[in-house]
Formats: structure tokens, sequence, C-alpha cells
């Protein structure tokens, strides 16, 4: 599936496409048909286009009209949140408040930031606990506050380093007696968590084709029809005129089988991928006593995803352990893949109240559909050697 | 070995590293990020100043097939070479950043740091070479591209620093290496070559000191004293400027003046005629060797900046003070270089420049070649001038 011989424990970052995705995907690409086109080939194309429309609606708890297909993650949190901005505060120039979570994804972060510093919107970042998790009595303050101010809410579902779920019922509840939409970017939490955005009452929900076993660049921004949104793109108004641009049709059609298969398999995947985290956590734990397992401690859908473990090395630097790690095939994460590169401190932990150090100490464990005992066993065979250079390495470090 | 390249995003070090590659080393590409953009909500993943260089470095490690990372040592650079030169240039001096980020990241930090992490050395595309004589003294010499060579920059390392150092390029001229960066594929084949001190960008020195220190009123005074005009900071000036001075006036003689002194507390800068920035003799600090500390007088030559030529010398070491005599006069020396320390092509040591002047001897008669006095012992030192120059 990956990179031979290569212990991938990675999957939050992207996890690999299920072989039904690929299968799909492979005999789409064979066809041609542009899904906005009248003739047989356009219509045939048209109907792949609705019938995965219809079954990641279904999977989903949504309705088919409900589902925008855009580019993927990002694009939909854009939209969702400028979006429903735009639109708001066009009917009504007080509604210019934008509440969110200090966990968020850069996804969701930057568009907010670019809102503050480009629209003047006003912007309340609601503040989380240890485990990560939004302190409800705090968003409620905020919204009290001045409701009629508030043009929307968004909270992801599930963090993506830590995997603490959020109380996404909380935030609707208090929102809705206000009248005001609540998006939630759930794109950790498709494929791990049973979602169900109808009867979540959500507003918006962003989900991503690659994190559950689909092809990258695909996703879809799950949105009420009633409430309105002012498109990023203009052009061929495709989807419901909110985002235009011509479908992927091949794309489309394997992020349906995907989410068909990952939903499908979802109890009994996540039981097993929650057995191999226990493994993984117990491991580290006994190899490194100092170790701290990071986040909600309690399995379960309130409490946090199945299949990520976020540890915390004392006295070590996770960058120097990714490389370590790397080096014997082992792949993992020091946070977000997006702020790779140049490595920053995770503004989550530091918004969970760490400090720089423990931060920069943390690496994070992803689970998926393709790991296997033998590979927890990699991890925790690797483990001790990389510690204790990376431990001496930081020592090295502080004395200069 | 397992080697740690440090891949700036330039030519040389690409081709650097592909030379270890090729000599058989397990190598593993890393970039320094020297700098981090804090910014609201997120600090500046796109915001470092060589972001663009570290994309160009991950390309050229990807054509080599070799992992890469980035090394945040932007910490360890702020304190060691950025605060540095901003207190030299505070104290009236003219650091030279390079040789501090040698002495104190790339051939302290990092080496340490990959040592730790279970790597043997560091290699980089520094021009110079390295050659381990009979004793297993590992003796540094000028790269055979005199118009490349970097010796000067790595006039800091010792004996334990170059014994985990490679340098792939010491033997070949950047020509060279530009065709051979291009036959490897390396899209840096042609990527021109940095100048400008790698944290200030556009090269205004003087224009990032104001922003750092704020304005720092003075006076330009001619010799006598005599008030030619304000200045906002004397940190903009540097021991031997002509340029950018803007008197106004002329001298009385029509003839153009330099900067001869910098008063760093009171900020007052002297200007005055070419001939008074003579000086034949160097006190130099802080030393460092590379080998062998030399027992008595050396002669030998020295280098007095990054691309200054080389000065025919007499070099006496009396513990952490080095004294430096020129066998003919320079000009425009600046107190914070370094003086690198030669023995015909081999790198002896380097002594941070902390006073020049002009012996009396020397001031009534400057335009005098003197001679080596015949005391002077050539001392226990192996000065090897006439090999180390032929033969490459």
């Amino acid at each position: 599936m990956t990179h031979s011989n290569s212990v991938y424990l990675d999957h939050a970052a992207t996890t690999p496409m299920v072989p039904e995705a690929i299968a799909v995907m492979a005999e789409q690409l064979a066809k041609t048909g542009n899904a906005s086109s009248l003739h047989t080939s356009g219509r045939a194309a048209r109907r792949t286009v609705e019938e995965s429309r219809e079954l990641i609606a279904e999977r989903f708890g949504a309705r088919p009209s409900e589902v925008v297909f855009l580019s993927g993650g990002t694009e939909a949190n854009n939209l969702a949140i400028k979006g429903l901005y735009w639109a708001r505060n066009g009917t009504d120039p007080g509604r210019n408040r934008v509440i969110f979570s200090s966990i968020e994804h850069h996804a969701l972060l930057d568009p907010v930031t670019w809102l503050a510093k480009h629209e003047g919107a006003l912007v309340d970042m609601t503040p989380v606990d240890r485990y990560g998790r939004i302190l409800v009595n705090d968003l409620r303050a905020s919204v009290d506050a001045d409701p009629a101010s508030v043009a929307a809410i968004t909270t992801m579902w599930a963090n993506n380093e830590m995997g603490t779920v959020q109380p996404i019922a909380d935030v609707v509840r208090i929102a809705h007696e206000h009248g005001i939409p609540v998006h939630s970017d759930a794109v950790q939490a498709a494929g791990y968590l049973a979602l169900d955005f109808g009867g979540s009452e959500l507003d918006a929900m962003t989900v991503t084709a690659h994190k559950l076993g689909g092809p990258m660049g695909v996703g879809a921004l799950l949105m009420r029809r009633e409430l309105a949104a002012t498109p990023l793109l203009h052009g061929g108004g495709q989807e419901r005129d909110l985002r235009s641009g011509t479908i992927s049709v091949a794309s489309v059609a394997a992020f349906a089988k995907a989410v068909d298969v990952t939903v499908s398999l979802q109890g009994e995947s996540v039981q097993r991928i929650e057995r191999l985290r226990r493994r993984l956590v117990n491991g580290i734990r006994a190899a490194v006593p100092d170790a701290i397992v990071n986040g909600d401690p309690e399995p379960g859908a309130s409490h946090r995803l199945p299949n990520i473990a976020h540890v915390t090395f004392p006295g070590c630097e996770g960058d120097a352990m990714l490389m370590l790690f790397d080096a014997q095939g082992i792949e993992c994460s020091t946070g977000s893949a997006c702020t790779a590169g140049v490595p920053q401190p995770s503004h989550v932990l530091l918004a969970m109240g760490y400090d720089e150090i423990a931060v920069r100490g943390s690496l994070r464990f992803s689970l998926g559909h393709t790991s296997t005992d033998a590979d927890v066993d990699a991890l925790l065979a690797a483990l001790p050697g990389v510690y204790e250079r990376a431990h001496a390495a930081n020592l090295v470090r502080n004395t200069h | 070995m397992r080697v740690i390249a440090a891949m700036s995003g330039g030519v040389d070090s690409a081709v650097a590293a592909a030379r270890a590659v090729d000599a058989g080393h397990d190598v593993t590409g890393v970039h320094l990020a020297l700098s981090r953009n804090p910014k609201s909500y997120r600090s500046g993943a796109r915001g470092c100043c060589s972001i663009e260089d570290s994309n160009d470095a991950r390309r050229a490690a990807d054509v080599l097939g070799i992992p890469f990372y980035v090394w945040d040592m932007s910490d360890e650079f702020a304190e060691e070479v950025v605060e540095d030169f901003i207190a030299e240039y505070t104290a009236g001096r003219t650091p030279n950043p390079c040789l501090r980020c040698n002495e104190k990241i790339k051939f302290a930090a990092v080496l340490d740091r990959a040592l730790a992490l279970g790597f043997d050395a560091v290699a980089t595309g520094h021009y110079a070479q390295l050659r381990t004589d009979s004793a297993g003294i590992i003796e540094m010499h000028r790269a055979i591209d005199p118009g490349k060579d970097q010796s000067y920059v790595l006039g800091v390392l010792t004996q334990k620093q170059l014994a985990h150092s490679l340098f792939p390029l010491g033997d070949t001229t950047k020509d060279i290496v530009r065709i051979e960066a291009a036959e490897r594929g390396l899209a840096v084949a042609k990527k021109p070559d940095s100048y400008d001190i790698c944290f200030i960008s556009d090269g205004d020195n003087a224009g990032w000191l104001h922003e750092k220190l704020g304005a720092r009123p003075g006076t330009i005074v001619d010799e006598a004293g005599d008030v030619l005009r304000e200045h906002d900071g004397a940190y903009e000036f540097t021991i031997g400027q002509r340029r950018g001075l803007h008197l106004g006036v002329p001298a009385d003689d029509g003839k153009p003046r330099f900067v001869l002194d910098i008063e760093p507390v009171s900020g007052t800068v002297t200007v005055g005629p070419r001939e008074k920035l003579a000086i034949d003799y160097i006190e130099g600090i802080k030393p460092l060797w590379c080998g062998a500390i030399p027992s008595g007088p050396l002669e030998g030559t020295v280098q007095l900046s990054a691309h200054g030529k080389d000065h025919r010398a007499i070099v006496t070491v009396d513990g952490t003070d080095v004294r430096i005599e020129l066998l003919e006069p320079a000009s425009g020396i600046a107190p914070g270089q370094a003086a690198v320390i030669y023995a015909g092509t081999r790198v002896v040591g380097s002594s941070t420049i902390e006073r020049t002047g002009l012996s009396d001897a020397a001031a009534h008669e400057p335009d005098r070649n003197r001679q080596p006095s015949p005391g002077t012992a050539r001392g226990a030192v192996s000065l090897g001038a006439s090999s180390a120059f032929g033969g490459m």
C-alpha cells in the first residue's frame, strides 16, 4: 500500500486508498464525458456523479442536495466560513463576528484570520481544556455577549493532532438558540466515527476523501439547502451555484466508494484499530516510562478518535525522533503535515496549555485500515534506540 | 560513514552532498532554518526568509535520492550569530557573521546534534581542502579555486571539528561544480551565488541595523575634530569606508575621505585621508587554532577580511593574545574582523582583530617595505609554503 517495507503510522495525514476505490477510479478514468454535457456520455457521467452524491449523502445522514463536491477539506472550510460570513454579513452588516476554537486546523484558522484582516470580521477564539476539548461555557459566554452579531460558529468534530472529539451537540444547541449557523470540520472524524449530518443538526460539515480511503483532491461540503452562502469560485455554477468547475467524475466515484466501504466496516475496523492503539500506547509506556500520552484517555465516540496516539517524550525533540524512525522505515508525524518543513510548535498543544518544550517533544502516531500488529511491533522495537539518541541530542543542544 | 549534508539550497552544497553520496557515505540532507517569522495564529511555516532555498535544497535531495529534513536552528542562530552581530556593531566593530555561524552553528550546534543522533560527520559546500598528515593531524588548506576559497570563514575550526567535517569541493573550481550540477540534473546548477548576509535582505546592512538598534545620533568629524555632519548611528559605518559618507563639503586638499575611527559610546565617526588608514600591526584576541599553536614567531600570511588579500606577516602568540606584524602596511582593516593566519595554503588559526596601529618607525616612513628582522625564528611550526603552493 505504501512504500515497500515502510511502517506507515501517519494515517491522519493521509491513508492509503481502499482497493475498491482504486478499481472504481481506474474504471472511470477510462471513460469520457462531462457531467454537464447533454449527450449520452455526458448523461452517463452525470449519473455517476449523482449516484455518488446519493451514496455519500446516505452514509453521512444528509440529503443528496446537501452534498457539494469540491477539491477537498481546505476548500470546503474556506467555502463554509467565508461563504457564510459574506452571505450573513451582506444581509445584516451587524453580523460581523466569527466564533471558532483555538484548536482548528490551519485550513480553518487561516480563512478566519483572513476574514479578520481583510473583511474586518471580529473573531472570537474559544479556549480548550487540557484534553483539547472546547470549553462550552466559554463558548456560551462568547455567544451571549452579543448573539445578534455572530455570523457563524465553527468547531471541528475531532482534532487532527490529538483526536479529541468536540461537544458538537452542545455547540449546535447554543448556536441555534439564536439562529446562528454552525459549521464543523469533520475531516478527521469521517471514517472513524459514525457521522450523522442530519441528526447532528449542523448547518455545514466538511469531509474529504483521502482521509478515509479515497483519492486526494476531492471532498465535499455538506450544507443545508436553505442556508445562503456566497461562493468562492465563479464560473459554470456546477454545484448548486455554490461551487464552479468541472466535476472530476472519477474522483467523485472513488470518493463515494471509499465512503461506502469505510463506513460499512466502521464498527469492526474501529474495534481493531482501538486494540492496536492500546497495544501501541502500552508498549510506549513500558519502553519509556516518562512518556505522556496526550488528549482524552477515554475511548468512545464522544471522547477521542480510535486511531490517534499523541505522545510527549520529555527531553526529546519530536523532529529528531521522526528522523530516526524514518531512517528505519517507520513513518509518523510531529503534528499536522501541513506545518511540516520548518518545524513549528503546534498551536493546538499550546492552546491546551503545554509549554513549548513539551510541544517540541511530541509525536503523533496514527493508525488506519492497513495497520497491523506487525506495524506496532516494529515501532516498539525501534523506540528504545530512537529515544536514547534523541535524548542525547537534546542534552547536547541544551549545553550550547 | 553516516553523513549530514548541510544543504543551503545553493549549487555548492548540492554538489557537495552528491559527492558525499558518490563516496559511498550514507547521506542525509539537512536544511538549516535560521529564522522563524512568528505571525498571529500561525508561526511562519511560510514565513522563513529561506523557504525558497529550503525547497531548492529539498529538490536537490530528491534528485540525489537522500532523505531530507529541515532543522530549526533559529534559537541558536539568533543567540550566537545575530545578537553577536548587533553587539559587535554597537561596539563599533565589524563582525563577520559567516565565520561566527561556522564556529557556533554549523560545526558546533549542528555537528554536535548530528554526532549525538548517530552521524559521523557534517559535509558542506565550502571551498576548502582537508588533508591528514603522517602524524594524523588534519590540515585545512585553501581551495584550489582562489576566487572561491572559503578557508577564511572556516579558520575558526579546531581539530575536533575538522575530524568530523567533509568539504568535497575544495579540489574543484566553481565552473566545474556548475557543470557537474547540470550533469547531475540538479536544478540549482545555474542559481546565482549569494553574497549577502543571509539574515539581512537586499544586502542593506545599515538599514537592518537601523531597524534593530534605532537611531543613535552622533557626528562625523574630521581629524581636527570639526563636525562635518550628524548621522543616525555609528553602526552604519565601517573602518575604511569611503562611499556613502555624504559629507557635502570636500576636504581641504580635495581628496576623498575615509572612515578612520568609530567611537561607539559618543557615536563619533572620524574621517580623514587614505594614508591615515595605514596600519602595520594588529593585536588579536580569542585565538582558535586548527592544529598546533605556533610556539615561536611564525612567518606566514594573514587574511583580514572575507575576500581580502593575503598579507605577509609575522605572528607571535602569547597565551590568548596574538600580535601580527605586517611586513607591508595595509589599510581599511576593521576591528571585529578575523585575522586568519596561513602558512602557505595551510590554515594555522584565527584571531579576532581587537586593535590595529602603525608602528612609530613605519609612521615616519610609510612607504617602506619592511623585511623580517634577522632575529625572527621560524619556530617549530612547519610553514610548508612551497609545497603547499605547488602541485595542485
